[in-house]
């Protein structure tokens, strides 16, 4: 290579885009195959209801209808729909694909259509009769978590799927004995919608002949599916295959197990031919899983001098009413990261976690880390507030010192690496911090409302460690040198959207020392990547990618062994630089990479006892997570006539360790924080007391627009991970987990010469409007 | 009762026989076979499936495809030639105006409306031209450095065609 910078570092634009920029990229919704029926899915409009009788004899009479099947027909077919969480002592519903003698929530699926037409099969739907005889709807989680409420499901005979103390560090007695006071403050943490554009999309096909199951699914784990669903339609994983073509969003809605797409499964084989399902908006809002739903009544042990010594609180979060793959094990994820980038010797938390009529909550972008950073950072401020210290001052007094790393905390993790201080730092210099505190005070004194918010966070990212994981936690990948002379990488992470055919182009390239036009990345189908955890948890390029970084090791361990019998001399002295090998002082000769795998491949001319080809496979298993961690700064402007929050600044200093792609990691940024200014300022999935979903479509949920976003001011700080070779820690979070408490902050400091402490999110013109009305009116 | 239609696609007469109530939506993507128009909410306010009715940005969704008989369509696949993006495509690689893709083709055809009407406008007039059309990934920022990138090469693409036309 004449130009020998490396890639990694650089800004590059993506080699994914060009089909996608066309309209060419292939989605799950755009395949179509020969005899393909499609399936429309009837489901529940009560919260909770007895099925009396479903009578589908008109919707089969339709023309086009091939069958109308309800769950007498396939749940003994399909196995229950997994759970993958282990807690103990967790009851649990039987989760069937289709509804049994009951629904449980509103979107609940009851019967599915199958037909030659879409357009058929939603008119099936619309023919099927279903008797249902209402029962008693538990909607309030506070209320479901008491003796003597009505029941979600009767036959559990509680609402408590579990309680557990969790997080359980330090001595909580002790921390609340020597306290000065007790700073109590209660925070709900709303339910949200993750609404990936694309909505869910399913085509299975059955090859009889070979008995095997091919499944496109709109999904960030086609291999958690192709370990799981074996399970439910009786398949073996040797002949089963999904593939998660383009996927449009995910943000953890599509890191599960849904029942349609083991029904849809069901379908092909059961009919002999393909078989589509698209999810309509209505039903991706009401089936596809909901994140958050924690509320908290939290005490904090304090020293007057602002020194924190304990945390503990009673937890109560809304399972929904079944468990999707994760479920239960997100609202134990808060407690991991509760105490935040402080020094909190103390933290307990009783967690309750019930069951309501409404859709499962599970894991939306950051689960968990964006529930404890909002918590942690709410009550910073509340606390600098009571005790009238500087809101900055308090963070800084609980930072560890960048040599306290690795740091451990009170909830049993080690931070890998960090400088909480120097993140902070350059926020406030980018934010040119004391002008905006003095413009604030200057807009203060002319009558304003205005506000400016802090938060510092850090996260839990490149799940994980397997021994921290349901189903393992290690990632794996292949990298094939081609007797071309080309590279094919093959990981087991499912990318969509992340980037990850670039970025891994990028660190393969600079590593075999090849051009990165020679490098194509494989993903997303089990044929091809056989082995793979998925994309998860801010885990792809930390966990995915140091995987493929151990097969480039091996390769190029290979290569030399194969360059030192070429070159007549002994592998030491054999140096590999820039894609080429060469042994200084003892050949002239120059073999670049592609020569050797050509000489691999070909074969003639190998020393004893080496393999030819020129390919290796490795799995990662990662020895601890990674820590990212930022701060975030925001000033808004509200106006008192209509409460509307406007953002005038906006800082984000975030430090994923190496970055592999700056331009990707900007754009993970700002997409993060545009959902976080989402879950800040407009964003709630509404029930009403019937258990009815007020929030099904994008018109009642308001996603924000271009017109709400502000310019951002991003920087960064570099602090390598020791984790992983690469030194990278994960960037696909950071925005939902810094920017929702930052925005809250700049807003109750806006809202507090009026007296208001606090409001919960979001905060709506409505609800900052009212706060104002109240306090001005008397 | 099925009905005929006749439109032009990206230049092509297409011509079919539909049920009237068929979205024009699924005409382009289920008799036309061109899927780079997406869906995503089918109620109008996702903007996914924008495309160019006659030139006007119109969500795909929201019409029915025997209401376009007669028009002149244009979608995401009739911006590019084989050699080259058009200047809005162009800009969204250059910019990393794209992360998932599936708004992309909607947020693409809105900006090129956009363009067509304004070839030079504000960050604030980018922002409310494509206000219509939700993306869940970017955050929109790389989405506007995209439209403002691209500005420039529509304008002076036009400025040609102009030219050659003699105008």
């Amino acid at each position: 290579m004449s130009d020998t910078t490396p890639y990694v570092g650089r800004a590059m634009k993506r080699v994914e885009d060009p089909r996608l920029v066309r309209g060419i990229g292939t989605y799950t919704d755009d395949l179509r195959l020969p005899g393909m029926l499609h399936a429309a899915i009837l489901r529940s409009p009560y919260a909770h209801a007895r099925i009396r009788a479903i009578d589908t004899s008109a919707a089969a009479a339709l023309p086009g209808v091939v069958t109308v099947l309800t769950g007498a027909d396939v749940n003994d077919a399909c196995g229950a729909v997994p759970c993958a969480a282990a807690i103990p002592d967790l009851k649990a519903p039987r989760h069937t694909v289709l509804a049994s003698d009951r629904v449980y929530f509103v979107g609940h699926a009851v019967a599915v259509a199958v037909a030659n037409d879409p357009y058929a099969a939603r008119d099936a739907v619309d023919a099927i009769d279903v008797d249902y005889e209402p029962l008693p709807v538990v909607v309030n989680p506070e209320e479901a978590a008491k003796p003597g409420s009505a029941l979600t499901h009767p036959d559990l005979g509680t609402n408590v799927a579990f309680a557990q103390t969790v997080a359980g560090g330090g001595d909580i007695d002790d921390a609340f004995r020597r306290a000065d006071r007790i700073v109590k403050h209660r925070l709900y943490h709303q339910r949200l919608t993750p609404m990936p554009i694309e909505p869910r999309a399913v085509v299975a096909s059955y090859h009889r002949g070979e008995q095997a199951l091919t499944l496109w699914t709109s999904t960030q784990i086609p291999h958690l599916l192709r370990t799981l669903l074996p399970g439910m339609l009786n398949v073996p994983e040797p002949k089963l295959r999904i593939v998660a073509p383009e996927v449009g969003g995910g943000f953890g809605a599509k890191l599960n197990v849904y029942a349609e797409e083991a029904l849809v499964g069901h379908l092909a084989m059961r009919l002999n031919a393909p078989v589509k399902w698209i999810e309509s908006r209505r039903e991706n809002a009401m089936s596809t899983i909901h994140g958050r739903d924690q509320i908290g009544d939290y005490e904090v042990a304090v020293k007057n001098d602002g020194t924190i010594l304990g945390i503990k609180s009673r937890t109560i979060a809304d399972l929904g009413a079944y468990n999707q793959l994760l479920t239960p094990m997100v609202p134990t994820l808060t407690g991991l990261v509760l105490t935040g980038c402080y020094k909190i010797p103390a933290v307990k938390i009783d967690l309750v976690a019930v069951y309501t009529h409404k859709m499962a909550t599970d894991a939306y972008r950051g689960a968990g880390r964006p529930e404890a950073t909002y918590l942690i950072e709410r009550l910073m401020d509340v606390i600098a507030n009571e005790l009238k210290i500087d809101r900055l001052a308090i963070r800084t007094k609980h930072f560890p010192a960048p040599s306290e790393f690795p740091f451990s905390t009170a909830c049993g993790l080690t931070y890998d690496s960090g400088d909480y201080f120097g993140s902070l730092a350059k926020a406030k210099q980018l934010s040119n911090w004391d002008a905006l505190v003095a413009a604030r005070d200057a807009a203060r004194r002319a009558g304003k409302l205005a506000g400016i918010g802090v938060s510092t966070y850090v996260e839990i990212c490149a799940m994980g460690p397997s021994k921290a994981m349901p189903a393992g936690g290690w990632e794996w990948g292949c990298v094939r040198m081609e007797i071309s002379g080309k590279v094919t990488v093959i990981t087991g992470v499912t990318p969509h959207g992340q980037g990850q055919e670039t970025s891994f182009a990028q660190i393969v390239a600079d590593r075999l020392g090849v051009p990165i036009e020679d490098v194509v990345v494989l993903k997303g189908d089990t044929n091809i990547a056989h082995y793979g955890r998925d994309t998860y948890g801010s885990r792809g390029t930390a966990v995915g990618g140091t995987a493929i970084v151990m097969c480039i090791d091996k390769i190029v361990a290979k290569a030399k062994r194969l360059a030192a019998h070429l070159l007549e001399t002994l592998e030491d002295h054999v140096v590999f630089e820039h894609g080429v090998f060469t042994a200084p002082g003892v050949s002239t000769r120059k073999i670049p990479i592609a020569e050797l795998a050509a000489e691999a491949y070909i074969a003639k001319n190998l020393p004893a006892g080496l393999e030819p080809g020129l390919e290796a496979s490795s799995f990662y298993e990662p020895e601890n997570f990674t820590f990212p961690f930022g701060a975030h700064v925001c000033a808004v402007d509200i106006d008192r006539d209509t409460g509307r929050v406007s953002i005038s600044k906006y800082v984000a200093v975030d430090d994923c360790g190496n970055q592999i792609n700056p331009l990707l990691v900007e754009g993970q940024v700002q997409g993060g924080i545009a959902q976080s200014i989402g879950q800040a300022l407009f964003e709630q999935t509404i029930y009403d007391e019937n258990g009815q979903l007020l929030t099904g479509e994008f018109m009642d949920y308001a996603l924000p627009r271009a017109v709400d976003i502000p310019e951002y001011i991003l920087g960064s700080t570099v602090t390598p991970s020791p984790v992983n070779p690469l030194g990278v820690k994960g960037v696909g979070e950071a925005g939902t987990i810094g920017a929702t408490p930052a925005i809250a902050n700049a807003v109750l400091d806006a809202l507090q010469p009026l007296g208001v402490v606090h409001l919960d999110l979001p905060l709506t013109p409505e609800r900052v409007w009212r706060a104002i009305s109240s306090t001005v009116a008397v | 009762m099925p009905i005929p239609v006749r439109l032009r696609v990206n230049h092509a007469v297409t011509q079919h026989t539909v049920e009237p109530r068929v979205l024009l939506v699924h005409y382009l993507r289920d008799y036309c076979g061109l899927t780079g128009t997406h869906v995503g909410c089918e109620s109008g306010i996702c903007g996914a499936c924008t495309v160019l009715v006659d030139g006007r940005a119109v969500k795909a969704c929201t019409m029915f495809a025997v209401q376009a008989d007669g028009s002149e369509v244009t979608t995401i696949e009739g911006l590019a030639t084989d050699a080259a993006l058009h200047p809005v495509q162009q800009g969204f690689w250059e910019c990393h105006g794209l992360q998932c893709g599936y708004c992309t083709p909607g947020m693409i055809m809105a900006a090129v409306q956009l363009l067509a009407r304004n070839p030079t406008p504000t960050r604030g007039e980018i922002a409310e031209g494509v206000r219509g059309n939700l993306c869940r990934c970017t955050g929109y920022t790389h989405i506007l450095d995209a439209v403002a990138y691209a500005a420039p090469a529509v304008a002076n693409a036009s400025a040609r065609q102009e030219e050659v036309a003699g105008v």
